[in-house]
């Protein structure tokens, strides 16, 4: 009833040609970008800043990152920890050894620069092989840059341990420093960044990625190269991977090793793309809300229903009812969280009369 | 599909009172109690390691209460958070629990290297000291540049240096160790990474040489590193390891016959879940002690008393002899005993990490006192000041026979003439890169 287009008629291309092409969608999204700049700030505490939305966002535009590659254009990726740790350590370096470069933006841009320039290098492979052995010429690279870091001193600034930490980051004067600060500047990179991946991926360039994916031969017959269209998607996602990284690295840890971007953030960062719905925008927000808030909401229900329970059995339980629900969504909707919410759209335009 | 869209229904609505939950965090505290988060592990890969530490501390908290009736009548409200050794769990425990209690934590002990570097960034800003006891940077002693960080008892580079001490009168002085070779397996993470630069530096001094080994996370492969000492041949080995990686590593030495009696484990692979698994093959292996070895003592008999015997000990009673069970009861007695020093000058209430940070960086403990608190023969005295935030450097090492630890060393002290200078430009460092304000020690009282 409420969900309802009858009566929008599209008279021009523009119209036709929107983001949105219904209202209610329009608006809808306008008031949660609206609410996530105005109200979110009205209420949240630093914990929710800190530990829930500042990890929900970063690790969403590495997710909208990789759903570019594996999601548009089909190329399965296991380096995506590699490639946030080139943005954050390409950050770090031009932070650390350029001090008139202290603006976040111009820092974090390098970073999603440098991992595009390193995510082309390593997408060469992708032009010969394909599928399953792809994912595993990509898991090369996870290791070889996990080994980079680590053996590199220069890259780390000779620290003893190899653990980097940066100090005071403004942007424009600028000092971004609380956590209110972080979130505000987080979330409008996200969603600059996430309005330039939707309009790649439905204009000509998402076009050709989605043509490779479906058929490449296919594709190519009709005109698109192989080696561009794969090569553009594997500098886009790295891109995005890589401010995401240098994001993780400076306004999430503040001090790091590579561990942080060990091949766990890999299996992480692709478990919330399939999960989310591959060949979404949406899906990459609902697979990173998923997959960073269930288990830290299975860690403290407990306590607030008041059940006291030990840790150790505690930390278990997370574990098995986090492995089960991943079972159950991708039993119940294979594919993917978005999936089920464009449902959801499609039976609210029949509500409350369906057939 | 229904179902499908119920459960989807219910995670929005489980989310929504999540977020709701979490940013009303008004709940009602005892206003007179002193509040401890502890960051533990008792899951994961380490969990072997991380379960006794954990129990000694939760059981020397209990034994305050129920004996002491708290810190002079401040009762102790401690709670735990699993952080599975993981860096970024770690720091989502301490968010979490920072701001509980009427005035918080007291101070935070993690016991992961990878963690206290986190919260390094954060102890400034939320004042709330760091505990690293036997652990975290080296560095972090300069107490003119770490205002917040206290690695008590020890550093990496104070226990590489004891091993090498020790290593070096085996043979006869330093001077004869020109030549030898010595090889360092190490987890390869800030933790075993730490003890390079100090032993890089003794092998330029003494012209042996030196190979570091890295071993990835968790380490239970490491074929192809012992496969490299036996083509090496090294004169010593060191470990560095945690969790599942010592025991494999000892096994593997086993396995390549790599004599065990010249290995040499740092503090974290001297315990018994280290050695257990390698049964016969672990005979002769030998660790450093972060002051204290296995046994029971004095402050057993008050834990038996209060709570084994009331069935409130948190452990098994044959656990509580173990290495690591009474590394947690020492790190509880020095953060209680901090609380302690702490409410002389500020008053016998809920204190504040500031204030708590003034009570650690002003503890002494005398040898009298020691005795007092039953654990005669666990350490040594101590004294923490702003320019020496370890407190004490001195170590032993001990001897596995098969069944138990023997010490079979005399205690030394790790040697300031070498380390002085590498902690202070290590720490200028880090102040430099940071671009901190350096407190002048010399002004503190």
């Amino acid at each position: 009833m409420l969900y309802r287009e009858a009566g929008q008629f599209k008279t021009d291309y523009a119209a036709d040609q929107q983001i949105f092409p219904i209202v209610q969608d329009r608006l809808f999204v306008a008031a949660v970008v609206v609410a996530a700049f105005l109200v979110v700030p009205l209420f949240a505490s630093q914990y929710l800043y800190t530990e829930i939305l500042i990890p929900f966002l970063i690790l969403s535009l590495a997710a909208v990152g990789l759903n570019i590659l594996v999601g548009y254009c089909g190329q399965v990726s296991l380096g995506t920890g590699g490639f946030m740790a080139v943005g954050a350590y390409a950050a770090y370096n031009l932070w650390l050894r350029v001090p008139e470069v202290n603006n976040l933006i111009v820092v974090f841009l390098f970073g999603g620069v440098m991992s595009a320039a390193v995510g082309i290098l390593f997408g060469i492979p992708s032009l010969r092989i394909k599928g399953f052995y792809l994912a595993v010429a990509t898991l090369a690279s996870q290791f070889f840059l996990d080994w980079l870091f680590a053996r590199v001193k220069w890259l780390t600034n000779y620290t003893p341990s190899g653990s980097v930490a940066v100090g005071e980051t403004s942007v424009f004067g600028w000092i971004i420093d609380t956590p209110v600060e972080r979130y505000l500047f987080i979330l409008a990179f996200v969603v600059v960044a996430t309005l330039v991946a939707k309009n790649l991926v439905r204009g000509h360039i998402g076009r050709s990625w989605m043509a490779i994916r479906d058929m490449d031969i296919a594709a190519e017959i009709i005109g698109f190269r192989p080696l561009r269209t794969k090569l553009s998607a594997f500098a886009v996602s790295s891109f995005f991977i890589g401010i995401a990284g240098a994001m993780w690295a400076f306004l999430r840890l503040g001090a790091w090793e590579p561990l942080a971007f060990d091949i766990n953030r890999s299996f992480q960062l692709l478990f919330m793309v399939i999960i989310g719905g591959l060949g979404s925008l949406l899906g990459s927000f609902l697979g990173a809300a998923f997959i960073v808030l269930v288990p830290i909401l299975l860690n403290q229900l407990p306590s607030w229903l008041g059940i006291k329970m030990s840790t150790a059995l505690l930390s278990h339980l997370e574990f098995m009812v986090f492995g089960a629900m991943i079972v159950f969504f991708l039993i119940v909707e294979p594919h993917g969280l978005a999936r089920l919410w464009a449902v959801a759209k499609e039976k609210l335009r029949l509500w409350p009369f369906p057939h | 599909m229904r179902l499908g869209k119920a459960a989807l229904l219910g995670a929005v609505a489980v989310a929504a009172g999540f977020v709701a939950t979490t940013s009303i965090a008004t709940t009602a505290w005892a206003q007179n109690e002193q509040y401890l988060a502890g960051l533990i592990y008792r899951t994961g890969a380490y969990a072997p390691n991380g379960i006794p530490f954990a129990n000694g501390i939760a059981d020397y908290y209990a034994l305050i209460n129920a004996r002491d009736g708290g810190i002079n009548g401040v009762k102790l409200n401690y709670e735990e958070c699993d952080t599975g050794y993981a860096t970024d769990r770690g720091v989502e425990c301490y968010e979490r629990l920072k701001n509980k209690g009427p005035t918080g934590t007291a101070y935070v002990a993690p016991l992961s290297t990878g963690i206290t570097f986190a919260l390094t960034e954060k102890a400034p800003i939320d004042k709330i000291p760091i505990i690293s006891m036997g652990y975290g940077r080296s560095e972090s002693r300069d107490g003119s540049v770490f205002q917040w960080n206290f690695p008590l008892l020890g550093t990496y580079w104070s226990a590489a240096d004891i091993i090498m001490q020790h290593i070096a009168k085996k043979e006869g002085g330093f001077d004869k160790l020109k030549g030898k070779k010595i090889v360092l397996v190490y987890h390869d993470s800030p933790y075993g990474k730490e003890p390079i630069a100090l032993l890089e530096e003794r092998a330029k001094m003494h012209g042996f040489s030196f190979t570091p080994m890295p071993v990835t996370h968790p380490g239970v492969e490491q074929k192809a590193t012992w496969l490299q000492i036996r083509q090496n041949r090294p004169d010593y080995v060191l470990l560095w390891g945690w969790g599942v990686m010592n025991s494999t590593s000892i096994k593997e030495a086993a396995a390549v016959g790599f004599p065990r009696d010249k290995m040499y484990g740092v503090w974290w692979s001297g315990a018994e879940p280290d050695v257990r698994p390698a049964e016969d093959g672990a005979k002769g292996y030998n660790a450093a002690m972060l002051q204290h070895g296995a046994g029971q003592f004095a402050v057993h008999n008050d834990l038996k008393k209060y709570l084994y015997d009331k069935g409130l000990g948190s452990a098994k009673w044959d656990e509580t002899g173990e290495v690591l069970y009474i590394r947690g009861l020492v790190n509880g007695m020095l953060g209680v005993e901090s609380i302690r020093k702490a409410q002389t000058k500020f008053g016998n209430k809920p204190l504040t990490g500031e204030q708590v940070r003034w009570g650690i960086e002003n503890l002494e403990i005398s040898a009298a006192r020691i005795k007092e608190l039953g654990f005669e023969g666990v350490l040594q005295p101590l004294k923490v000041s702003c320019s020496d935030h370890e407190g004490t450097r001195a170590g032993r090492i001990q001897q596995w026979d098969g069944k138990k630890w023997n010490v079979i060393s005399e205690w030394y002290e790790s040697d300031d003439k070498v380390l002085k200078p590498m902690v202070a430009a290590a720490a200028k460092k880090y102040a430099d890169e940071k671009k901190l304000a350096i407190r002048d020690c010399s002004k503190e009282s």
